[in-house]
């Protein structure tokens, strides 16, 4: 019993875990944006979930906590209680406390009381005051309401018009959702009159009697408010179409506010309820959230988005399917070669049949390593956060913008580089972005830029953390450098060599230890995880201009759409997100410089040419390659020779290193559908390789 | 033909081990050269027959390159040409070891091709001599031992540090090749 019960246990982790984040994230992003009703929800339906889960499993602590700010987020969503850059603070802090609770419960531990309780104090202290601020002129509590401000309330105790076009789901009926009642219930609140539209019914031949192609159009004159109204729709399906708009009020509107009357349109959220949840009837009520909105649209793409189902299935699964599904088609493929020799009638069907089982595992292969890729938006997620807080520490500002964070990457890269990431990025708050004064000196914006990028290139995934700060001062860093032995005092130091000693180890820029940074326990770090993953890490710095550190990893076990070229008897990879194109050689158009390089020349520009078989000493090579595929490094253009252009697919990436050694100028091997191994290339260390080697033989004009 | 060479040996193998004396490690031992060289039983994976290598450029002339073993990319070693010894063609009786080894925390899995492979024997560990040390003569860093057995001597190979040289040729253990 207590067996299941624990296993029921990690679930609820997991997801407590994530509602944390999105609660954090949206808290974060309502400091800057603090009335978006839809952020609001999501903050309180996190609390809520959490309450009740925590309530189930035991965790009275954490329900307790929780129900505290779940009944302030509540108070916040009726439109009582402000969001102040203040209360969001403190809430932030809630979050973090609730995650070490939820850390502590994990183990099966009490997190520290003492915190936790301050915490408790000071949110119930809101509470309280919240509650006496909206005191009297407020209706019952248990009144659900959205975005209706004291004033608009008043208003409506004047009889309105409302014009409701509603159009119920297709399948109301199925969901035991008659309109009727609905009508009923409007019925009681003031004058209804009811038109009916029927020009969607179909042909009676083709009518499902169970379906409802019927939507109506709907006026009613009521002294009600605004939200008793839309409470009626609180229980109809979330696909319904309701549209309610205040007509002509038959007073004079005392706050001639344009906002005052939107369109409103009621979207119902199904909340993700506990089973045995002890909310107070209050909430309970609450199953359907009214979402207010102006683009009625853009809300429902939202709602649809959230809602597709999930699963969580432990990765070692998935890494067996994987390896299965390879066996598989490599067997497929097989069975293809041998299937063709056979002769007659027989192996026709026979055809037939594995023709289609091949499209079926390529399908399958692609799916099943879609599984493993996620967005590096998981690992993009905890920054603003920390900005967040060591930005309030510092007394800086920063303007914070992320590209490319659905860039995909294989789940166990993107564990890894988590740590790194966020050393990185507190280094650049830190160290790279000025005080706003010394910014405003320079002439520069007192909020400072910080960029987060993220793409694909050549086969790696790189992401980039750009700051717009000082810069690293190459003199100053020498001079430590010297001071603390490392160089020598006459050593002379290009800037990419000062940069490197940046992540010497022990090697700390910090004027001064803080708890922020400058213990010397970092960089050096940040490499050496970064290289284990076997990437790599490079900075490029201009004084008073910036810093950018740019992470280069590849994509172990991750797919990349590859060029296949043979060279030789050879076949290898090319990535096809590197080719630019691919021509047929021209022997005109080579010229060879100073006996040394070949250049080719393409259109306007000059290519240097570099000869595969030759870079790479094959005993297969044939001397007679045509073709070139002009491939970008990162680092200007180059010419591949090859001998011939095979197929473009998509190919797993398995890493040479994981059981031999980084080779310069290949970043993977993959499997081939016939089960042999062909070599992924490496554009960027083609080149270096090209440039660290003497060419032995030049190739043939 | 291939696979019914390999049947072959295989029977060998596991009727050796049935016939073995109880006690000491097991030793699987294969043939180089007309040597007999043994590596321990627990590191060995699997023996395979030994197709389409697919060359890695730039690498040592000992690294054949890689195959691939049921979804994983494993890089192949000739010993032959690793410990210097004349090239052999490769016949039917060519075979890869697939061993696994440790290295830095890290576990590796090689191929190590070798002639044939030739029995499994039970050694003690008291009768596995230490490599007689030849000065600069010969570089014993591979060999964990020289064990007697049925009166023939058996080379005991450390599979942990040949692979270390392959994988590591620059690092202290790079006997230069």
């Amino acid at each position: 019993m207590s067996e299941d019960l624990s296993e029921f246990h990690d679930v609820f982790f997991e997801e407590a875990d994530e509602l944390i984040e999105s609660m954090e994230a949206e808290l974060l992003d309502m400091l800057t944006d603090p009335d978006d009703p839809e952020r609001i929800n999501t903050v309180f339906r996190a609390a809520h979930s959490i309450k009740g889960g925590s309530a189930t499993f035991g965790f009275s602590a954490i329900a307790e906590f929780t129900h505290v700010m779940e009944t302030l987020m509540d108070e916040v969503r009726e439109g009582t209680r402000k969001t102040t850059p203040v209360f969001i603070d403190l809430l932030l802090k809630s979050t973090d406390c609730v995650r070490t609770m939820m850390e502590a419960a994990k183990v099966g531990e009490e997190a520290d009381g003492s915190v936790i309780a301050q915490l408790k104090t000071e949110l119930e202290a809101q509470l309280n005051a919240g509650s006496e601020q909206s005191g009297p002129d407020l209706g019952a509590p248990d009144e659900p309401s959205t975005h209706v401000t004291q004033a608009e309330e008043k208003v409506l105790n004047e009889p309105a018009t409302y014009n409701i076009s509603l159009k119920p789901a297709r399948n109301s009926f199925r969901t035991a959702n008659d309109p009727i009642s609905i009508f009923t219930e409007l019925n009681q609140l003031g004058e209804l009159t009811v038109a009916l539209d029927d020009s969607e019914l179909p042909e009676f031949e083709s009518l499902d009697p169970e379906e409802l192609h019927l939507s109506w159009t709907l006026v009613l004159v009521t002294k009600e408010s605004d939200k008793k109204i839309r409470e009626v729709f609180d229980w109809i399906d979330a696909n319904s179409e309701i549209h309610i708009e205040l007509l002509e009020p038959s007073s004079v509107d005392p706050v001639p506010d344009s906002k005052k009357t939107p369109d409103l349109a009621i979207e119902n959220s199904k909340l993700i309820e506990t089973a045995s949840d002890n909310t107070p009837p209050k909430h309970e009520k609450q199953v359907a959230e009214n979402v207010v909105d102006d683009t009625a649209k853009q809300d429902k793409t939202k709602a649809k988005k959230a809602v597709v189902p999930s699963i969580r299935v432990g990765i070692d699964k998935i890494d067996k399917l994987i390896n299965l599904v390879g066996e598989l088609v490599i067997t497929q493929s097989m069975l293809n070669e041998e299937g063709g020799k056979l002769p007659g009638e027989l192996a026709e069907k026979l055809h037939e049949g594995l023709s289609q089982l091949q499209r079926y595992t390529r399908e399958l292969q692609e799916n099943v390593m879609q599984i493993r890729m996620v967005p590096i938006s998981n690992a993009f997620n905890r920054l603003p956060r920390m900005i967040h807080d060591l930005t309030g520490k510092l007394g800086k500002k920063v303007d914070l913008t992320v590209t490319g964070e659905q860039t995909e990457l294989d789940k166990t890269v993107l564990e890894s580089i988590g740590d790194p990431l966020v050393h990185l990025v507190r280094n650049a708050v830190d160290h790279g972005l000025e005080m706003p004064e010394v910014r405003t000196a320079n002439g520069k914006d007192e909020t400072g830029e910080l960029q987060l990028k993220a793409f694909h290139e050549g086969g790696n995934i790189v992401i980039q953390i750009c700051d717009d700060g000082g810069g690293i001062d190459c003199e100053s860093v020498l001079r430590k450098a010297v001071d603390k032995g490392l160089v020598g005092t006459e050593e002379k130091l290009s800037d990419p060599e000062v940069f490197e000693l940046l992540f010497h180890p022990g090697f700390s820029m910090a004027e001064q230890v803080s708890d922020v940074s400058g213990r010397g326990v970092g960089m050096d770090v940040v490499r050496r995880n970064i290289q284990s993953l076997g990437g790599s890490v490079e900075v490029h710095s201009t004084l008073g201009v910036g810093t950018t550190f740019t992470i280069r990893l590849p994509l172990t076990l991750a797919i990349v759409d590859g060029q296949l070229v043979r060279v030789g008897s050879q076949t290898f990879v090319l990535p096809l997100i590197s080719i630019v194109e691919s021509i047929q050689l021209d022997p005109k158009q080579i010229s060879a410089i100073a006996g040394r390089g070949v250049l080719y020349r393409l259109r306007d520009d000059y290519l240097p040419l570099i000869r595969l078989a030759s870079l790479f000493s094959l005993a297969s090579a044939t001397n007679s390659e045509m073709l070139v595929v002009v491939v970008e490094t990162g680092n200007g253009k180059i010419g591949l020779l090859v001998d011939d252009l095979l197929a473009q697919q998509q190919v797993v990436i398995k890493s040479l290193e994981s059981n031999y050694r980084q080779v310069t100028g290949i970043s993977g091997a993959t499997i081939l559908g016939d089960g042999t191994v062909a070599l992924i290339l490496d554009i960027k260390g083609v080149n270096t390789l090209f440039k660290t080697t003497v060419p032995s033989e030049t190739i043939a004009a | 033909m291939t696979q019914v060479s390999l049947e072959n040996q295989f029977s060998n193998v596991v009727d050796a081990s049935l016939t073995a004396d109880q006690g000491g490690d097991q030793f699987l031992t294969f043939m180089l050269n007309g040597e007999e060289y043994g590596i321990d039983i627990l590191r060995v994976q699997e023996i395979k027959g030994l197709d389409s290598v697919t060359e890695i450029p730039n690498t040592p002339e000992y690294v054949l390159g890689v195959i691939n073993l049921r979804g994983t990319v494993i890089p192949v070693i000739d010993l032959r040409l690793r410990f210097g010894l004349a090239q052999l063609e490769y016949n039917q009786l060519t075979v890869v070891i697939v061993v696994r080894v440790e290295q830095e925390e890290k576990e590796l899995t090689l191929g190590f091709v070798v002639d044939k492979v030739s029995d499994v024997y039970n050694i003690t560990k008291e009768s596995i001599n230490p490599a007689p040390d030849f000065g600069a003569n010969v570089d014993t860093s591979f060999v964990a031992g020289i064990a007697g057995v049925e009166e023939k001597m058996i080379i005991i190979l450390d599979a942990d540090q040949v692979a270390t040289s392959v994988t590591n040729p620059d690092g202290e253990n790079g006997a230069s090749a």
